[in-house]
């Protein structure tokens, strides 16, 4: 999977601009020369709309020495050195590692580097602080089919909450994804954890987007309960496979007749086809995971991910066969029947078994301590005998989530060339003594607990009691 | 027929009573007292007839004790979950196992939650399992802003559970209260004084007027809050709401308020401390997840402490019915604020005490249960490291002196799909 962020990048370059090029076409076809009436300029989509403005926050070098380092990969190095020049990772080593002249030292004994942790399953600034019905952009709950609608479109930049997972989580990237109410909920936007004034400058620059889907409980509940379908698992399956078949079947018309009318909702569905966007899954239950792992055969897609997952430790062995990642929680349990089998050690049996674990939170509260329930879950797992090192560990938090993002080659880990995100602990990370003591994003130091200048306040904060505490 | 037999020894082997308490000496260990004191090395501690014999350096073993080796574990006190609806629920979303709440019945205070609890819920034998042993369960409302009668109950694994019923009444005057009473706080209030003095009204020799608004049930309840017999533990979280929870003794000085919630404690603590009202919080909240919740921080707890406020965690619309077993490392998250600039936290004793004995005290349990002071309930829980800790384990849980079983539903699951794939037989067959 390394790499997958170059190919899903490239992929989508040539096809996008395929597009583009695709609309002049008939033109040429009909062997006329370019109009000069004053009939308007054909429209031609661009390739990119809403487009990421990110871009990094200045910094310094810097060299954190004498820390441990979890390199996010399943590498360990004691007395270590991390180096970031220009935004990016220059060099991570040992005590020899060479530190540019004029670097900032920073002291890192008795401290923990690490990369910043990812978060692929949030819904900060589209289900904001505070939960009020005004602010509840979630789920598009109108049609089971909903692939149009693109979290980006939701999300509320000035969410208190954004912060929080930076401060007390040492979060530096997440995807946003639309609810789960709907089959297909929409796409997902992946993001840096600077705050902006727009989503577009909070989009982390050339990430594939994702679409949101899910089985189960939710989407045959809410449409059921207005007597429509689905109103059961095999109805969800129904509508599952009739959407993907006019996809196939809308990609194929495209791609004969450029004139075909453009349908929003089944292009997303093409590009998943077209393997330029990536598939999330909400899904709970082993039995429905393995019946979304066929339907992903049948119509040629690959999952990236499970979320929620928590009957993946059922079937671990065919989500490494498959080469989709869970996403779990480590012992969220039992508020409905889809989660009633949850088990301790379900992160570490998935990894046992060879598959792709990640931690995740869907949860503003959960963000900001990815890392202890990280902690847990390895306790629970060494307690059943599942020996895992800490810095394997930490691959749920790092590798492993940008790999099912596609962005496993800017960030993810603590490699020369990489995006700057790191995060400096102040004690063993899987401990719940530590916080983040300094977080970096693209080498830009965004976070200090010894700096109150250095603790971002959002527009919604302002004026209210509480602004600028420590929270 | 052989492997049924084998089967119905299993399941025998789970519903057996445990065996009768017996007096037992845990020695070794470090032990954790729970009152706030420091940790006391290679400490021990005596249960007899279900109760803390004594606890602590230089304690004698009993001749005929059975001795359990503690050495390199912890020994405390079982946690207290400090606000909960376990037992209550087996699936939140399946509407027929959960019995937090009544929306369609026509009482509210005098609903008792006593009956409804389950003490072979599942989420009963996995808190258990993570080393709670005692817990404060709460009615939840709907239609009015009184939910009923809680309890507090005991996790062990018999079909006895309630160490106290309709020890507190528990009422909301915030958002939710405001809602519930039909669209604002002022109507909460009212609501409120008008049902304490349609309690007091019940004792005129004149007998209850004819416009009462309490069915005699609920108002009947409500003479045992009146009369400070019974806790009134009051959901609010805006730091105005606090204030005006306290200024009801003002007019019924007689009530023994709880404070549950008060995620804006810190802003009045100096009112709160002076007023001598416990306070059952959220540890972590700290997000303004509604508009009484703005200056929500994870120094509440810590500030509160600091200003002499009897602080206990609880979970307060923090699934609650399921997850009590995350106090520990809500605990833990505390201890962590004291290592950071401007942030107040808790020592780990001071930690401790917030889930073991300041909920026991907050419901006036203090003699009873929370601590391993002489005489309290032999509640004790061996760790093997320091129990807030992420990476700690429960080795051992007694309740009332008697050993517990830590197995559940999940540690099943486990067990059976160590391995996914199936074996000669289905995992459906697979022996116990």
């Amino acid at each position: 999977m390394r790499g997958g962020f170059a190919a899903v990048a490239a992929a989508a370059g040539v096809l996008l601009f395929g597009c583009a090029n695709q609309g002049a076409a008939p033109q040429a076809a009909s062997g006329e020369p370019p109009a000069r009436s004053s009939a308007p300029p054909r429209y031609q989509p661009p390739a990119d709309p809403y487009p990421s403005t990110y871009r990094p926050y200045p910094g310094v070098p810097t060299a954190i020495t004498g820390a441990t380092i979890f390199d996010g990969e399943g590498g360990r190095i004691e007395n270590g050195t991390v180096v970031m020049v220009d935004g990016r990772i220059q060099a991570v080593g040992g005590a020899d590692t060479p530190i540019p002249e004029g670097a900032t030292r920073i002291d890192g004994r008795g401290r923990w580097v690490t990369p910043g942790v990812i978060d692929v399953h949030s819904h900060l600034g589209d289900y904001p602080s505070p939960g009020v019905d005004a602010h509840s952009d979630g789920n598009e709950a109108t049609n089971p089919v909903r692939s149009e609608v693109w979290a980006e479109h939701s999300v509320w930049p000035q969410d208190p909450g954004f912060s929080r997972a930076l401060a007390n989580g040492g979060i530096t990237t997440l995807q946003i994804l639309p609810g789960s109410a709907n089959l297909f909920g929409g796409r997902g936007v992946t993001v840096r954890n600077v705050p902006g004034r727009t989503v577009q400058s909070m989009r982390f620059p050339g990430a594939p987007r994702g679409l949101k889907i899910a089985c189960g409980e939710n989407p045959k509940r809410v449409y059921g309960n207005r007597n429509t379908m689905p109103q059961t698992r095999m109805g969800n399956i129904a509508v599952f496979r009739a959407t993907w078949q006019r996809a196939v079947e809308y990609r194929d018309r495209r791609a004969r007749d450029a004139n075909t009318p453009r349908d929003f909702q089944l292009e997303t569905l093409a590009e998943v086809l077209d393997g330029r966007m990536l598939v999330h899954n909400h899904c709970y239950r082993a039995d429905e995971m393995a019946l979304m792992l066929d339907m992903g055969r049948e119509y040629g897609f690959r999952i990236a991910s499970f979320h929620h997952a928590v009957e993946a430790y059922k079937i671990a062995d065919l989500l490494q066969q498959a080469n989709s990642c869970a996403a779990m929680w480590s012992d969220w349990w039992g508020f409905k029947m889809e989660a009633y089998d949850a088990i301790n050690e379900n992160i570490p049996l998935v990894h046992n078994a060879g598959a792709c674990a990640i931690v995740h939170s869907d949860d503003a509260n959960g963000i900001q301590r990815l890392n202890q329930e990280a902690a847990k879950a390895l306790a629970d797992g060494r307690r059943m005998g599942i020996q895992i090192s800490d810095e394997v560990a930490w691959r749920w938090l790092a590798i492993n989530p940008a790999n099912a993002l596609g962005i496993a080659d800017q960030t993810g880990s603590l490699r020369a060339g990489k995006r700057a995100d790191v995060v400096l602990w102040n004690g063993n990370p899987l401990s719940v003594y530590t916080r983040p003591q300094q977080v970096w994003i693209d080498g830009a130091m965004m976070y200090d607990m010894n700096n109150p200048r250095l603790r971002p306040v959002s527009d919604f904060e302002l004026g209210q009691p509480g602004e600028g505490d420590v929270k | 027929m052989k492997r049924l037999s084998l089967l119905l020894a299993g399941i025998a082997a789970i519903a057996a009573t445990p065996a009768a308490a017996q007096t037992v000496a845990i020695t070794g260990g470090r032990v954790v007292i729970g009152d706030g004191s420091e940790p006391i090395d290679g400490g021990t501690v005596v249960i007899r007839d279900g109760r803390v014999l004594a606890a602590g350096a230089n304690v004698a073993v009993p001749a005929g004790a059975q001795v359990v080796d503690a050495r390199g574990k912890w020994v405390t006190p079982g946690v207290v979950a400090g606000f909960s609806r376990i037992g209550l629920v087996e699936v939140d979303a399946v509407d027929a196992t959960n019995d937090v709440q009544a929306a369609n019945s026509p009482f509210n205070a005098a609903i008792d939650v006593a009956p409804a609890v389950n003490p072979e819920a599942t989420a009963v034998q996995v808190s258990r399992a993570a080393g709670v042993t005692r817990a404060v369960v709460s009615p939840g409302t709907a239609r009015s802003i009184f939910g009923g009668q809680g309890a507090v109950i005991d996790l062990a694994g018999d079909m006895q559970p309630i160490t106290r019923a309709r020890l507190f009444q528990y009422v909301e005057l915030g958002e939710e209260g405001a809602g519930d009473a039909g669209g604002s706080r002022a109507s909460a209030h009212v609501l409120l004084r008008n049902a304490l003095r349609e309690a007091r009204e019940l004792s005129r020799p004149a007998g209850r007027p004819d416009d009462v608004l309490l069915t005699r049930a609920d108002a009947t309840a409500l003479v045992e809050v009146l009369a400070g017999r019974q806790l009134l533990l009051v959901h609010v979280e805006r730091a105005s709401d606090i204030l005006q929870v306290l200024a009801l003794r003002g007019e019924f000085p007689t009530l023994r308020l709880v404070l549950v919630g008060a995620t804006e404690g810190w802003r009045v603590a100096r009112e709160i401390a002076a007023a001598r009202v416990p306070v059952i919080a959220n540890a972590l909240n700290d997000l303004p997840a509604s508009f009484e919740q703005l200056s929500a921080t994870q120094s509440n707890v810590g500030r509160m402490r600091a200003a002499g406020i009897n602080v206990a965690i609880g979970m307060i619309n923090d699934d609650e019915a399921r997850q009590v077993r995350l106090s520990t490392q809500y605990a833990g998250n505390l201890v962590a604020l004291t290592r950071i600039p401007g942030a107040t936290g808790l020592s780990w004793s001071q930690a401790f005490e917030a889930i073991s004995s300041a909920p026991a005290e907050a419901l006036g349990l203090g003699g009873e249960i929370g601590s391993l002071r002489p005489g309290r309930r032999g509640d004790v829980v061996i760790w093997d490291g320091d129990p807030l800790e992420l990476s700690t384990g429960v080795d051992a849980v007694w309740i009332d002196g008697v050993r517990q079983s830590l197995e559940n539903r999940q540690t099943r699951l486990r067990d059976r799909y160590r391995r996914p794939q199936e074996g000669a037989l289905p995992h459906s067959y697979s022996p116990r």
